[in-house]
């Protein structure tokens, strides 16, 4: 430095002349490099916006056709010989399904054929058949147009799935079901219809018997668990340490726990579970109380740290003015400062909640991966959780399974985007600049 | 009474007393409202005996739930018949296990043998009588502690400063869960590592070249011991993270420049949220876009360039995680950029600089403990991350660096090893614990120092 300054400035103006000649020259280049900086920032955007693009188009395209289910309108004669009276849930209900497309395609002969024919129906479809005759036992006697579903394989077909073109042996819908298929289209008795048992069935082996309503339960429960403990419990932590607690060892402690554990992989959350809530203190396996209990030590440290900058947001003339009228401290938080920051907080509990129903991680450790079909209807059913099932079915190798998974995680993002929508509603409703 | 129709109707208590208790205060104060004459208002009355009232009986509802079913395990142990009591311990808690669930209706009661029917009938009948039991002492609890509250309220009773103390009591107690889950976490994971590393040396654990944990039943099995050397686990991991920090990083540190130095507002306010919205996506959605779509096109483009790519290549695993971790990223870096004071870009800008001279010269140098705090969070992240990679990376513990390899990862190993039923003190299930252990400890050594880089950071321009 002091060298330059003892230095006389060179020159004056040729001098200067020159420096600002280098920089003209210099310009273009510099230019140049500027452009490709800009391009280069916004080529990161674009690629960003173009994965999550990518991703929804990916998913869209897969999922849409599960909420449509390829069915089959039989005229079936309920059989009074097949059907005995005091035997109904026991009756053969395949024989009705087998002798209906039997009267459609009276020339299909053979043992193979008819076994091909039989398969355009899905083996669930009696399940069906019996829930109508249950319902309504005066059909018995008489020939009715019915819907049923189709099988799995036919379903993909009907969807464009499987291409016509590929040799038969390839294809797991053969020629014969082709033409079937186009028969029946023609004669309109195919037809893609909502998708009914997707919405209100618990898993299933069969792609088309299988539904998320399972699933969604096992998840309300888990989410009912742990919003009633951690909601509480985190308000409670939030108010003490912004409110109450004197700065020291034990604070600091505390508050250095909160961030490290919202910095944990949640699958340590999950060996957590296992070994405290299974191992130590044998709670049942895969329930959703188990699950909404490691969930909740998962999001406390999240809706603590959202409720503490929610009640640093309350100005501090609010509690002095309390303080000033004579409130005792108590009195000031829970009359003056709770209501103002509240909002703030259930907009950060949403979130937690939202993050707590994309979890699958930790519910993996403690069982909640179990084959499940019948739908929890308590806290300590086994269940399954809405990301779960959606791992559980993206591992089945069946091309009806891919559909299920994409639209499955579809409904788990509806169910996220309104939640955060949620979030944000109440944020922009309550919002108070002070 | 079921446990929850429980829980209600102790709730239901509290609040009678609730009203018991401010109803009595009303009377202490005489006829005519005159409040004046009580230390604290009616409500605190109330609120004095319902918290007497509610939370022993709470406490002792949770504690008794706790160890309920350890206590009738051991009664009903203690009355197995002898050949079954004198088992060793792996096989009595599995004979444990079979009673529970017979007792409690999982498997079919026909199935079972003979003692261990006997046994769960004993369960199910201690578990009935433990219902009772619990249901008629916790209300009776409740009911006392309400009446001998409610006694002792006086008009000079300071009853508010009472109900105070056991407020702040009460969160205090919550704020220290955080505290309890860290313990909590700590000791049940090393207790089991411990375990764990009796069996196999921590040296072999930590350094053995060679990672298959199957066991085998039979002792003259081929590969009977299991290998437990975790290195080829943790350089799959490594492989994994670095890819997806080779993607994370550059996309969402450039787009996290260009949104807060060049993008205008307008595009700004819609493309903040939208890169956002990653960040708020399931991760179980990006396995199953990794192991549906990505694989496969890594696969085939491979394929085209006549190299040989394994269907659950790194590649595919890394690039997808560094695809979630992009928004992760992006936003912190963006808070640092902003953090720069604008006199320094002022500075820059008044000696001739372009903006990218003046983001790369002086913004992003002096964002960067900031950002590189941002980046060791990320690695954290990318390391305890575990849907991605169990849907899409491999289950074999390949030795290698190459990314068109399978490879595979602590987490993934941890799932492997727990899923299912499994006996508790086979080597293979504690592996998962040891395995955790280490991830445990190493992303919390990257979170304490990335926490406190950061927080020097914002110190720095504050």
């Amino acid at each position: 430095m002091s060298k330059t300054q003892g230095h006389p400035r060179a020159g004056g103006t040729p001098e200067n002349g020159r420096t600002i000649a280098v920089v003209r020259a210099s310009l273009p280049r510099r230019y140049r490099s500027e452009r490709r900086f800009r391009l280069l920032g916004l080529a990161a955007v674009v690629l960003s916006l173009g994965f999550l693009a990518l991703m929804f188009a990916s998913l869209i395209v897969n999922g849409v056709s599960a909420f449509r289910q390829t069915e089959i309108r039989l005229p079936v004669h309920f059989d009074p010989e097949v059907l005995h009276a005091e035997a109904l849930a026991q009756a053969d209900y395949g024989q009705l399904i087998r002798a209906a497309l039997g009267r459609l395609f009276p020339d299909v002969e053979g043992r193979r054929e008819r076994r091909e024919l039989a398969a355009l129906v899905s083996s669930a479809a009696v399940y069906d058949l019996r829930d109508l005759v249950m319902r309504d036992p005066g059909v018995i006697g008489q020939t009715r147009e019915v819907w049923l579903k189709a099988g799995a394989d036919i379903d993909m077909a009907v969807k464009g799935h499987f291409r016509r073109d590929l040799p038969e042996a390839e294809r797991r819908v053969s020629d014969r079901q082709f033409a079937w298929l186009d028969r029946l289209a023609a004669e309109g008795r195919l037809e893609k219809r909502f998708n009914r048992t997707f919405f209100t069935a618990g898993d299933s082996r069969e792609p088309e018997q299988a539904g998320i309503w399972g699933a969604v339960s096992g998840s309300f429960f888990t989410l009912a668990v742990t919003l009633m403990l951690s909601f509480p419990i985190g308000v409670a932590a939030a108010v003490y340490l912004e409110e109450f607690a004197r700065k020291g060892r034990i604070t600091d402690l505390i508050e250095v726990n909160i961030n490290n554990l919202a910095a944990v992989p949640s699958i340590v959350f999950g060996l957590l579970g296992l070994a405290v809530f299974l191992n130590f203190l044998h709670l049942p396996r895969s329930a959703p109380l188990v699950g909404g209990l490691v969930l909740t030590l998962m999001t406390l440290p999240t809706i603590i740290i959202a409720g503490r900058s929610a009640l640093k947001s309350v100005p501090p003339s609010i509690r002095e003015a309390a303080l000033g009228v004579g409130a005792s401290r108590m009195q000031t938080v829970l009359h003056h400062v709770l209501p103002l920051a509240l909002p703030g907080m259930l907009t950060g509990t949403i979130i937690g909640m939202a993050r707590a129903l994309g979890e699958s991680a930790p519910l993996l450790m403690i069982g909640m991966v179990a084959f499940i079909v019948e739908i929890p209807k308590s806290f300590t059913d086994p269940a399954t959780v809405l990301p779960v099932q959606i791992y559980l079915w993206a591992d089945s190798p069946e091309r009806a399974f891919v559909e299920r998974t994409s639209a499955a995680i579809l409904v788990l993002l509806a169910f996220l985007v309104v939640m955060n929508a949620g979030a944000i509603w109440l944020r922009k409703r309550f919002e108070r600049r002070w | 009474m079921p446990p929850f129709a429980l829980l209600a109707v102790l709730l239901a208590f509290s609040a009678a007393a609730y009203h018991l208790g401010r109803r009595r205060a009303f009377a202490l104060a005489g006829a005519g409202g005159r409040a004046q004459r009580l230390h604290s208002r009616p409500n605190y009355h109330g609120a004095l005996v319902a918290l007497w009232c509610g939370l022993p009986a709470i406490l002792l509802f949770a504690l008794w739930l706790a160890f309920e079913s350890q206590v009738i395990t051991r009664i009903v142990v203690e009355g197995l018949p002898e050949p079954q009591r004198s088992l060793p311990g792996d096989r009595l808690s599995l004979i444990v296990n079979d009673i529970r669930n017979v007792a409690g209706g999982r498997f079919e009661e026909a199935a079972a043998d003979p003692a261990v029917r006997e046994a769960a009938a004993t369960y199910r009948r201690l578990l009935g009588l433990s219902r009772q039991a619990l249901a008629v002492v916790t209300l009776s609890l409740a009911a006392a502690m309400a009446l001998l509250v409610r006694r002792r309220l006086r008009p000079a009773l300071r009853a508010r400063n009472h109900v105070e103390g056991i407020l702040t009591a009460m969160l205090v107690a919550c704020s220290t869960i955080a505290v309890f889950t860290t313990v909590g976490i700590v000791l049940s994971v090393v207790y089991e590592a411990i375990l764990f590393f009796r069996i196999i040396p921590v040296g072999e654990f930590l350094f053995g070249l060679s990672w298959s944990p199957q066991m085998a039943i039979r002792a003259d099995q081929v590969g009977a011991s299991g290998a437990f050397g975790a290195v080829p686990v943790f350089l799959g991991t490594a492989l994994i993270s670095a890819i997806a920090m080779a993607v994370a990083v550059p996309i969402g540190l450039m787009s996290a420049i260009y949104l807060s130095e060049y993008a205008g507002k307008p595009f700004r306010a819609v493309a903040k949220p939208l890169i956002e919205i990653l960040a708020g996506i399931p991760t179980v959605v990006y396995g199953f876009f990794a192991a549906l779509t990505v694989a496969p096109f890594v696969r085939d483009v491979g394929g085209l360039l006549g190299l040989d790519v394994a269907s659950e290549s790194a590649l595919a695993a890394g690039v997808v995680m560094g695809i979630m971790i992009i928004p992760f990223v992006c936003s912190l870096s963006d808070d640092f950029i902003n953090a720069v004071p604008q006199s320094l870009r002022d500075g820059a800008y008044s000696l001739g600089a372009t903006r990218s001279e003046t983001v790369r010269r002086v913004v992003v140098p002096a964002a960067l403990p900031g950002i590189m705090g941002g980046i060791l969070l990320a690695v954290s992240r990318a390391i305890g991350e575990t849907m991605i990679v169990v849907m899409a990376a491999g289950l074999a513990a390949n030795l290698t660096v190459n990314p068109l390899k399978a490879v595979t990862t602590v987490t993934v190993q941890i799932v492997t090893l727990l899923i299912g039923d499994q006996e508790f003190d086979s080597p293979k299930t504690l592996a998962a614990f040891a395995l955790g252990l280490v991830l445990f400890v190493v992303t919390l050594c990257l979170n304490v120092i990335a926490l406190y880089i950061v927080r020097r950071y914002r110190e720095q321009y504050e």
